[in-house]
């Protein structure tokens, strides 16, 4: 038999129906293979006897020619996702033991269609952070190395666990969220494939909220077409989230293959920054020498207000941070440090159970929220934010179908290496991302190429609102072009 | 704009997070940084420019007035730190 965890899910899909195995084989492949690689810190929780319960129990409706489009499918889910009876955290220490009694929208619909959860995976706390260090549970370590080298990289944030399983081999795809790059970062930094859709599109419901205007769930996979399989399982409307579109699902496999011939590629001057290291610029330019040759036409695009992006959005973003990580007090659920008094017990609370990042993103949002200050800070990155999306608007109305960028600004790097000093060190590792959670739209890494030191580096397109399925079509050109990249094994 | 050491005591209290003493010299540096960074957008030009209030134009669905849920008091407890009856517990507030 093959190595069932090295499969797409395409593959295995086709494995199941044609019983070349089974669900119960290929999650126990998986359990074995998370199993040895505990050093990679990649799961927070595993539970191998959901696991085999659920894929005994989808063997069963296979079996019966009952099975989903996702029947027997193990995955990793974030630990941003609440998980019925199964502990969620978000990677924080103020959760402490949460145990959810409900089922986050997005995962239920996951498991309505016949895929099996391996366990929770690692995530900066909160979501917040760019290379999953700032999780209570320690960092999540990258499978890629630089050549010649065994230093620990970290994999990119918040999703890292997810994109370092998925890398790995230690779950066929993961959830993930995305408040400012948290998918396409990581996915960049791992060579799999991350997805952030347009703002609206997956139920936010269940979810841990970190900045409601901006997060959006979206999958890690290996390929684009994994990718797209998951993705119609995760997208969908719910009335339980308010801002969940109600409009169908599209096939978004169906767009995989599909020709982009014709298709306006615009390539936006701005992301041409100052001292961009010259792999990223090259890789830049094959990735649209790719398109191009596969018909797509490029055009040279403005989107003036880029660099006001990442100055808003760490006003934008604290500020719904402080808001809706008020509930965390102490009183309803998870930890509670004692006080004299109720408001003793509240602030002793939150300035043990939140780790530095988050406490520092929570005082930053309170302050430019306070009076006196609301309007020179939140109010005019609102304004900003207003000319960021018309940016966009502006070049979608001239046919632009998608837009070409990096999607970082740097391949992985060391574990500890950045932010220490500066917290914005390691937030300009979004530089390219938080644009599109700024507009609401959706956008696509996709590995495209390795730096001089054989780590992987990947390019982002952002599409238009609700056309996900453009974005497929030209990242499996991408995809086509470059070939897929795995880590070699050392773990 | 730049905090002084007072008023990153009085962000922490207004964000109910219990900050020391020695604490307070490291987050003013790291607050500053953080202001300073986004220092820039007093560049930009926003006259008459709408703030954003919702990133995609959809009008906000109404849930019907019904009840979909209940009963279910054992769950909604059931994670909490510490409980009388089916109660929060928390310390006295009233004297």
């Amino acid at each position: 038999m093959t190595d069932l965890t090295s499969m797409t899910i395409a593959e295995a899909r086709a494995g199941l129906a044609s019983k070349s195995f089974t669900s119960l084989e290929l999650t126990d492949a998986h359990l074995s293979a998370i199993e040895a690689a505990r050093a990679l810190n990649a799961y927070i929780l595993e539970t191998p006897d959901q696991a085999r319960a659920m894929a005994r129990a989808v063997d069963a409706k296979i079996a019966k020619g009952e099975g989903g489009p996702l029947a027997g499918i193990p995955l990793g889910i974030k630990d941003l996702f609440a998980t019925k009876d199964v502990r969620t955290t978000a990677c924080s220490k103020i959760l402490g033991n949460f145990v959810p009694p409900y089922e986050s929208t997005v995962t239920s619909q996951l498991w309505r269609d016949g895929a099996v959860m391996l366990g929770k995976l690692n995530n900066d706390e909160f979501a917040m952070g760019s290379s999953n260090e700032t999780s209570c549970f320690g960092p999540v370590v990258n499978p890629w190395r630089r050549e010649g080298s065994n230093t620990s990289l970290v994999p990119g944030g918040s999703s890292g666990g997810s994109a370092s399983a998925v890398a790995a081999q230690l779950c066929m795809g993961a959830t993930a969220t995305d408040t400012g790059g948290s998918i396409r970062q990581p996915a960049a930094f791992t060579a799999t494939v991350g997805v952030k859709p347009t703002y609206g599109r997956c139920s936010r419901w269940g979810i841990v909220a970190f900045a409601s205007s901006l997060d959006q769930a979206g999958p890690i996979a290996r390929t684009n077409r994994d990718a797209a399989i998951l993705m119609r399982s995760m997208a969908g409307h719910d009335p339980k989230d308010t801002t969940s579109a109600d409009r169908a699902v599209p096939d978004y496999e169906a767009a995989i293959g599909k020709s982009v011939k014709g298709m306006k590629i615009g390539i936006p001057k701005e992301y041409r920054l100052d001292g961009m290291p010259a792999e990223i610029e090259k890789l830049w330019s094959e990735g649209a020498a790719w398109l191009k040759s596969a018909g797509a036409e490029l055009v040279e695009v403005s989107l003036p207000h880029t660099k006001y992006a990442l100055p808003a959005y760490y006003i934008v973003a604290p500020a719904e941070a402080s808001s809706n990580l008020a509930r965390y007090d102490g009183v309803r659920y998870g930890l509670r440090v004692p006080g004299r008094s109720i408001g003793e017990m509240y602030e002793n609370t939150r300035a043990e159970g939140f780790g530095a990042e988050v406490r520092r993103r929570v005082m930053i949002g309170t302050y430019v929220l306070s009076a006196g200050y609301y309007d020179a800070y939140y109010l005019r990155a609102q304004k900003v934010r207003t000319l960021i999306k018309k940016d966009f608007e502006d070049c979608f109305a001239k046919g632009i179908s998608a837009i070409l960028t990096p999607a970082t600004p740097s391949a992985a790097f060391g574990v500890g290496e950045k932010g220490g000093a500066d917290p914005v060190e390691m937030y300009l590792n979004d530089i390219f991302t938080v644009t599109v959670n700024m507009a609401g739209l959706p956008g696509i890494a996709v590995p495209a190429g390795k730096d001089a030191q054989g780590l992987p580096l990947g390019l982002q397109l952002i599409g238009r609102p609700f056309d996900e399925e453009t974005l497929f079509s030209l990242g499996e050109v991408i995809e086509q072009a470059a070939g897929r990249f795995t880590p070699e094994r050392w773990w | 704009m730049s905090v002084d050491a007072a008023t990153v005591r009085r962000i922490a209290h207004l964000a109910r997070i219990a900050v020391t003493e020695a604490e307070v010299p490291h987050l003013q540096g790291e607050l500053n940084a953080m202001l300073a960074f986004v220092e820039q957008l007093s560049e930009v030009n926003v006259d008459g420019v709408e703030p954003m209030t919702s990133v995609t134009p959809m009008e906000m669905k109404k849930r019907a007035d019904v009840v979909t849920d209940g009963e279910i008091v054992d769950a909604v407890v059931r994670n909490a730190p510490d409980t009388v009856n089916h109660f929060f517990l928390v310390p006295k507030v009233v004297e």
